[in-house]
């Protein structure tokens, strides 16, 4: 497949950057964090979003969704990036609705339409320390009458505090192992945590949690390939976002050296800073393309597919970083001041870039995979 | 089926019935295939294989066929490349008359030129060299001097180029020259082609920090050059020096994929060995190499998403700087690392046991990649010009 877009997934990117820029522009972030809203994301626009058929990119059309692949996933995902607006878009729609199209009962696909409609958000617990570590679950499934009894904390649950259900990873003795919970079950707190970015993420406890056999999403002990499937495509939609992101706040920086006169002169005219901007034009086209790269890895079911996620992970994420970096920087002042929206990519990349993985754990997966 | 896999399948087993088993595995710098009037091949088996390459004009894939191109779309070029690779093929073919003349004639050749010319360089019978640079005009080549004076049906050429890689070797030279002293430097310069055996042409070689080099001194005494040679328009070959240029430009940040032979990940194990968990020995070393294979895979998807790009018509005007100063600057800095790898073993500079040096001598060959074909300084330059758009930029 040729690494651009084909005229039907150009069509999406329009009508996605529309929606968001129309509906939920920077304006709208800041409306949401001002106001200190309890939910910290609109749920009139989530439906909205699902009426569009954004938040079921990937869900079945047998189950209401648009039935696409990664690529159109990356493509909504840039554009949330673009925007930075709070959404349970890859919580829910990418992260969540990956597992139960994959491993989930009948049942359980039950919540893939409402979904999709943008009625159900659904979080997928996975972290539990301050860094991404996917393999060294402590979470505790114990078997319990007809089910299992679950102990255990997770951190930097996606829109977990309005969450009508948690898709939690947990280990059992047969392995790691996927359980649909309801956040209502007795022993099940949790706490909003209110994060630099202004988006939304929650911290929840695990005591003596007692859910059914049926819970269980897949087999038993059958858990690490669909979290895996999960985590790749999430990261590769982290990636897009990151790219949205890092280009964006680019596009603006690039508005400035062509207005903002110094000494006389348009500071775009100085070759420190023209060196610097195009320096970042080839970084963000190698984000691009390791972006798209893996999307189409993950279409073609490729096997390599894992370590292209990766690779676009942690190649966004640098190059994202890179770019709001010197996007505060050649602004100068104002660049620091929160009416100014450079600080507010500024903040959405950091996060962007711990989420699932920070380039230094990525790293470390490439080199695995090489062999050293 | 779909035509795609067909055309895969099809490549594949082409492949393996003619891709002979010596041509397979990694290839010395120094052991390419250039072809040429008088041409030196590794093995019998390597001849064979430029004959069967180009035979099926498989040595420039995407050309048209009447012109001994392969013919083939970008994706079957693709295909056809991802089967190479599969079986580790050496190139068949190291050309400039490939990568750099190719395009130009078929953008800006006559008809008769391209008839004459390109079924040739795909066969890799005539071997060209690119005479660019003057001793006074690099960064800024519009600057050069060699004049072409009018003689009605020819012209007489006088002058020095220098940088010219495989001057000695080649069979023919792709030239700017003056033929408008009066005008503003861009539009007096005009692009011909003529034999490196006119008399009045002569060569030197130039020796680099690596001890060796491709490059020459070539010197213009009274040579003749006929105007049917005359490529595009007279006076106008700043436009198809330009256009070289951007191949030129793309294929020295194509080296930055291709590398070096073994993984620098591997290098460094052999040199360093592994930790309990099989981790090289060696984290900080393991990171930057990490980070290397990371940039090195993106840049190679961005190097196969400008060609996408370019078959689509929505390439970036600067994208071809973009890929000449981010690959020339990658390979610098995988050789940087292969040297740390290698330690003290990549310090040898002669003997049988490091291949005359090869490791070090690279190193200082890369070191190039960033000032040939115009600097990176100048490339940042041309992206930024294309960026911001300033008046009177």
């Amino acid at each position: 497949m040729p690494l651009i877009l084909t005229e039907e997934q150009t069509m999406l990117q329009d009508a996605a950057d529309g929606f968001l820029n129309e509906q939920a522009p920077i304006a709208h972030l800041r409306k949401l964090r001002d106001e200190r809203d309890a939910d910290g994301v609109s749920r009139d626009l989530w439906r909205a979003f699902g009426e569009m058929g954004f938040a079921g990119v990937i869900i079945p059309e047998a189950l209401g969704g648009m039935g696409l692949g990664a690529v159109e996933a990356g493509v909504i995902a840039e554009s949330l990036g673009r925007t930075l607006t709070p959404s349970p878009y890859l919580g829910s729609s990418i992260l969540s609705a990956k597992v139960l199209i994959d491993g989930g009962s009948q049942a359980q696909q039950a919540w893939l339409p409402r979904i999709a409609a943008g009625e159900a958000i659904l979080a997928l617990a996975v972290d539990e320390g301050a860094k991404h570590a996917p393999s060294r679950i402590t979470t505790r499934a114990e078997r319990a009458g007809n089910g299992f009894r679950l102990n255990g904390a997770k951190a930097f649950v996606l829109d977990g505090h309005v969450a009508d259900a948690l898709i939690v990873v947990a280990t059992a003795e047969e392995g790691v192992t996927l359980f649909l919970v309801d956040p209502a079950t007795a022993g099940v707190a949790v706490e909003r945590t209110v994060m630099v970015d202004a988006h939304n993420a929650a911290r929840i406890t695990l005591t003596d949690v007692t859910v059914d056999a049926d819970a269980v999403i897949g087999a038993v002990g059958g858990g690490e390939a669909l979290l895996d499937g999960a985590l790749n495509l999430g990261r590769a939609c982290a990636a897009s976002s990151l790219t949205g992101a890092g280009d964006q706040a680019f596009k603006t920086t690039m508005d400035y050296l062509r207005t903002r006169k110094q000494f006389g002169k348009l500071i775009g005219e100085f070759q420190a800073l023209q060196h610097r901007a195009a320096h970042l034009f080839s970084e963000l086209e190698l984000a691009r393309a390791a972006t798209i790269g893996a999307q189409i890895a993950l279409d073609e079911g490729r096997e390599d597919a894992s370590l292209a996620a990766s690779i676009a992970k942690a190649k966004a994420g640098r190059v994202a970083e890179l770019a709001v970096q010197e996007a505060v920087q050649m602004h100068g002042g104002v660049g620091m001041t929160d009416e100014f929206d450079v600080g507010l990519f500024m903040k959405r990349v950091r996060v962007l870039n711990e989420l699932l993985g920070d380039a230094g754990f990525h790293a470390g997966r490439v080199a695995r995979a090489q062999g050293f | 089926m779909t035509d795609l896999e067909q055309f895969r399948a099809e490549t594949r087993a082409w492949l393996e019935a003619n891709c002979p088993a010596e041509c397979r595995g990694p290839m010395a710098d120094d052991e390419m295939i250039w072809g040429g009037r008088n041409p030196t091949f590794k093995t019998p088996a390597h001849k064979l294989w430029l004959e069967r390459m180009g035979a099926r004009g498989w040595t420039a894939p995407e050309w048209p066929q009447e012109y001994g191109g392969g013919g083939l779309s970008r994706e079957e070029a693709k295909v056809l490349a991802s089967e190479l690779r599969r079986i580790k093929a050496q190139p068949a073919l190291a050309s400039f008359g490939v990568w750099m003349l190719g395009p130009a004639l078929l953008a800006f050749g006559t008809e008769e030129q391209k008839k004459r010319f390109l079924p040739e360089i795909v066969r890799g019978e005539v071997r060209w060299c690119q005479g660019y640079s003057e001793p006074g005009a690099g960064s800024d080549l519009a600057s050069i001097q060699t004049r072409a004076e009018d003689r009605g049906d020819h012209w007489i050429v006088n002058g020095q180029k220098i940088w010219t890689s495989y001057a000695d070797k080649a069979d023919w030279i792709f030239c700017l020259v003056r033929t408008d002293p009066e005008a503003p430097k861009h539009l007096g310069i005009s692009f011909v082609l003529f034999d490196m055996k006119t008399p009045g042409v002569t060569t030197r070689p130039i020796t680099l920090i690596s001890g060796k080099s491709p490059f020459c001194e070539t010197f213009f005494d009274d040579v003749r050059v006929e105007k049917e040679n005359l490529v595009g328009t007279l006076n106008r070959g700043w436009d198809v020096a330009k256009y070289l240029l951007a191949h030129e430009r793309t294929m020295i940040g194509a080296m930055g994929e291709v590398g070096g032979g073994r993984p620098v990940g591997q290098v460094a194990l052999d040199a360093i060995g592994a930790d309990d968990a099989g981790r090289l020995d060696e984290p900080m070393l393991r990171a930057r190499i990490a980070d290397l294979e990371i940039d090195a895979a993106a840049f190679r998807l961005a190097m196969e998403r400008v060609g996408d790009q370019v078959k689509a018509k929505q390439a970036h005007p600067a994208i071809a700087s973009m890929l000449k100063y981010y690959g020339s600057e990658l390979n610098k800095r995988r050789h940087e690392l292969l040297m740390a790898a290698g330690g003290a073993d990549a310090l040898e500079w002669e003997g049988e046991r490091s291949h005359d040096g090869k490791a070090a001598r690279d190193w200082l060959r890369t070191k190039a990649n960033s000032i040939e074909g115009g600097t990176s300084e100048v490339q940042l330059n041309i992206i930024a010009k294309h960026l911001l758009q300033l008046p009177g930029a």
